[in-house]
C-alpha cells in the first residue's frame, strides 16, 4: 500500500514538475516582459536596473529553480494586464468558481445517481424512453449552447431567473458567497445546471448500465430467491456493487466540471477564475495564463491521485494484487 | 455471391466497395443514410459558399445598413428578401452561415487530420518498437486523457498565443486554434493505434516481411498501417464532431478565430447580443447548424463502429 502510494506521489510530483518546466518557458521567452511593465519613455539605464533586479540576466537554471521556489510560496509575480499579484487576482475569484463547481458537482451527483437507478429498475418504461432520449441532447450539445438556451427560456421568455452575473454577495472573512442571500442563490441556478447537465447525463447512462448487469448477477437472483424485499435487493445489493466505478467517473466529474466551468463562466459572466483565463488569453496576459496552468494542473494530479487511493481502498482486488507483487 | 458468377479480373475497387459489407449496411441503416446526407448538404453548402451564397457579407459594397436586422422570409426597407433574415449590420443571416461553416469545417478537418498523423505516427511507433518509446509516450497519452479535451486546447492556444509576436497574432489565429485543438485530441488515435499494432505485429505477415528483407519504415507503414486503419476511421469521425464543437466554444469565447472572420462560434457569440432585443434568428439559426452538424457526424462515426465491429455481426 505504502509503495504503490509513494510511487504514485513521485509520479505527480514528476507530472507538476513538467507543467512548471513549461508554465516558466511560457513565462520566460514569451514576448520581454520588460517591455510589458516598462512604459515607453523608461531609460535604457531604468531598463537595465529592472532586468537585474528581477534577476533576468542569471543562468536559466537558477531562474527556474527561483521560479519554482517562489511557486511553492505562492508568489507569482504581476499580472500585465492589470498589474496586480497573480495570487491575489485567482484568490479573489476563487470562491465563485467553487461555488459554482461544488454547487453543479451535488447536482450531477445526486440527479445522475437518482435517474441512473430510476432507469435502470424501470428499464421498458415510457418514462424511462424520455430520460435516454433528453440526456443524449445533453451529451451531444455543446455546453454553451445549453446555457444559451436555458437563459433564453428562464431569464428572456419567463423573466424567471438572472441571466448574469453572481447576484448580491455576503463577505466572510476574505471569502466571498453567494449562498447566504436570495438573489445570490437564484443567480446560481441556471449556471449550475448548465454546468452540471452533461456530467448528470454521463453519470446517468453508466450507472444504468452498470445496474442493468449488476441486476443479471447470480448473487442477486439468489438474494431474490432467499425472499428478500425489492428495495434491499435493489438498494443494500445492487446499487452498492454498482457504485464502485462511479469513484472514478466522480473524480474525472470534478475535473471536467472545472474546465467546462471556463466555458459557463463566460456564458453567464460569472466572475470566477475562468473568465478571467479567458480575458488573460485575450490579452496574452502571460502571469496570470502560466498560473492557471498550474493551478489546474494540480488540481487534476491531487484528483487523480485522490481517486487512484480510494479505488485502492474499495477494492479488494487491488491490494491483493499488490500484495502478490510485493 | 457475385465473385463467383462474375469474371474475377473485373473486380475493380470501386467494384469491391459496393460488394463489401460496410456499403450494404450503411444502405440498410435509416440513421446513417439521414446523418450522411444532412453531412453531404452542409459540407457541399459550405464549400459552395461563394456561388450559392445571396451576397458576400465580407464585400461592404453588397452590405446595406438600412437592410439591418430584418427577420425571416421577409422583405428589408431597400426591398431584398432575406431568407433567414439579416443581422445588425445588414448581412443576409443565410450568407453568413455558409461563409462560417466553411471556416468551422476546415479548422475541424485539419486539425483531426493533424491529430490522426500525430496519433497515428506516435502509436504505431510506440506498438511496434515497444520498450521506451512506447512507456515514454503512452505516459504523455495518460497524463494527457486525464485532462478535457477543451481545457488541453485552451491552454495550447493560450501559449502559443504567448509565444507569437503581437503583430500576427490575429492573422495566424486560424492556424494556432487548428494546433491546439489538433494537439488536444492526438491521444485518441495513438491508443487505440498502439493497440492495433501491438496485436498486428505478432502476425505471420509481418515476420514474413521482416524476413524478405523489408524495411522497418516500410514494414510499419506499408504493411501494419492498412492493417489499424479501421479503428482509426471511427475515431476520426467521432473526432471530428468534438472538433468541430471545440472549434464552436473557443470562437465563441472569443479566443479561436477573430471576431472580424465569421465561424459557426463567432456568429453564436453576435447572435448572444440581440437575444434580450427579440432578434432571436441571428442566434438561431447557426446554433442550428452547429447542432446539426455535430449531431449528424456523431450519429455517422456510432454507426462506423458497430457497422465495422465484427462482434455485432
Amino acid at each position: 500500500m505504502l509503495i504503490f502510494v509513494l510511487r504514485r506521489l513521485i509520479q505527480s510530483v514528476f507530472v507538476m514538475l513538467a507543467v512548471s518546466l513549461l508554465a516558466f518557458v511560457l513565462f520566460q521567452f514569451a514576448g520581454d516582459p520588460i517591455e510589458a511593465m516598462v512604459g515607453q519613455d523608461a531609460t535604457m539605464a531604468d531598463r537595465a536596473a529592472l532586468r537585474d533586479r528581477l534577476g533576468l540576466d542569471d543562468p536559466v537554471v537558477f531562474q527556474f529553480a527561483r521560479f519554482i521556489g517562489n511557486a511553492v510560496q505562492g508568489e507569482f509575480g504581476l499580472s500585465y494586464r492589470l498589474q496586480q499579484p497573480v495570487l491575489g487576482l485567482i484568490m479573489q475569484r476563487l470562491p465563485a468558481t467553487v461555488e459554482l463547481a461544488v454547487t453543479s458537482t451535488i447536482i450531477a451527483l445526486v440527479l445522475g445517481t437518482a435517474l441512473g437507478v430510476l432507469t435502470a429498475l424501470k428499464n421498458r418504461s415510457w418514462i424511462t424512453g424520455i430520460i435516454m432520449a433528453v440526456s443524449l441532447v445533453g451529451i451531444s450539445l455543446p455546453t454553451f449552447l445549453i446555457g444559451i438556451g436555458l437563459i433564453y427560456v428562464f431569464a428572456v421568455e419567463l423573466h424567471w431567473l438572472p441571466s448574469f452575473g453572481r447576484g448580491q454577495v455576503v463577505e466572510l472573512g476574505g471569502w466571498s458567497t453567494g449562498f447566504l442571500t436570495s438573489s445570490g442563490l437564484r443567480s446560481l441556478i441556471l449556471p449550475s445546471f448548465t454546468l452540471a447537465l452533461f456530467q448528470t447525463a454521463l453519470l446517468m447512462r453508466l450507472i444504468r448500465a452498470e445496474m442493468l448487469e449488476v441486476l443479471r448477477q447470480d448473487y442477486i437472483r439468489f438474494a431474490r430467491a432467499r425472499g428478500l424485499s425489492e428495495r434491499v435487493i435493489n438498494f443494500r445489493h445492487a446499487l452498492k456493487n454498482t457504485l464502485v466505478p462511479v469513484i472514478t467517473v466522480a473524480g474525472l466529474m470534478l475535473g471536467s466540471i472545472i474546465a467546462f466551468s471556463v466555458v459557463t463562466e463566460s456564458v453567464f459572466q460569472w466572475p470566477g477564475v475562468g473568465s478571467l483565463f479567458i480575458a488573460s488569453v485575450q490579452a496574452v496576459d502571460v502571469p496570470v495564463m502560466s498560473v492557471y496552468l498550474m493551478f489546474i494542473a494540480l488540481l487534476f494530479v491531487t484528483i487523480n491521485f485522490v481517486v487512484d487511493i480510494l479505488y485502492f481502498i474499495v477494492d479488494p482486488r487491488l491490494r491483493a494484487d499488490s500484495q502478490k507483487r510485493a | 455471391m457475385m465473385a463467383l458468377i462474375s469474371p474475377p479480373e473485373k473486380t475493380t475497387s470501386s467494384r469491391r466497395f459496393r460488394d463489401s459489407d460496410l456499403w450494404y449496411s450503411f444502405r440498410r441503416s435509416p440513421t446513417a443514410l439521414i446523418a450522411a446526407a444532412m453531412i453531404v448538404l452542409i459540407v457541399g453548402a459550405a464549400l459552395l459558399a461563394p456561388l450559392i451564397a445571396p451576397h458576400d457579407p465580407f464585400d461592404l459594397a453588397t452590405v446595406n445598413l438600412m437592410d439591418a436586422q430584418t427577420p425571416p422570409m421577409s422583405v428589408s426597407l431597400m426591398g431584398n428578401y432575406f431568407a433567414l433574415g439579416s443581422d445588425i449590420q445588414g448581412r443576409d443571416v443565410l450568407s453568413t452561415i455558409l461563409y462560417g461553416s466553411r471556416t468551422s469545417l476546415f479548422v475541424a478537418v485539419m486539425a483531426t487530420g493533424f491529430a490522426l498523423i500525430v496519433g497515428l505516427t506516435l502509436g504505431i511507433v510506440a506498438g511496434y518498437f515497444g520498450g521506451a518509446w512506447d512507456s515514454a509516450i503512452m505516459r504523455i497519452v495518460d497524463v494527457q486523457l486525464s485532462f478535457p479535451a477543451i481545457l488541453i486546447a485552451l491552454l495550447v492556444f493560450g501559449v502559443t498565443r504567448g509565444f507569437l509576436p503581437a503583430a500576427t497574432q490575429d492573422a495566424a489565429a486560424v492556424w494556432v486554434l487548428i494546433f491546439s485543438i489538433g494537439l488536444s485530441n492526438w491521444a485518441q488515435f495513438a491508443r487505440t493505434v498502439r493497440g492495433a499494432t501491438l496485436v498486428e505485429r505478432q502476425k505471420d505477415y509481418v515476420s514474413a516481411a521482416h524476413m524478405m528483407g523489408t524495411g522497418r519504415f516500410r514494414i510499419l507503414f506499408g504493411h501494419i498501417l492498412p492493417n489499424v486503419i479501421s479503428p482509426v476511421m471511427v475515431i476520426a469521425t467521432l473526432g471530428l464532431a468534438v472538433a468541430v464543437i471545440e472549434e464552436a466554444t473557443l470562437s465563441y469565447l472569443g479566443v479561436g478565430v477573430p471576431p472580424t472572420q465569421a465561424s459557426l462560434g463567432t456568429l453564436i457569440r453576435i447572435g448572444q447580443q440581440f437575444l434580450f432585443s427579440g432578434e432571436w434568428w441571428i442566434l438561431f439559426f447557426p446554433a442550428l447548424v452547429l447542432v446539426l452538424l455535430t449531431l449528424s457526424v456523431n450519429l455517422l462515426g456510432d454507426w462506423l463502429r458497430d457497422a465495422l465491429n465484427p462482434r455485432l455481426k
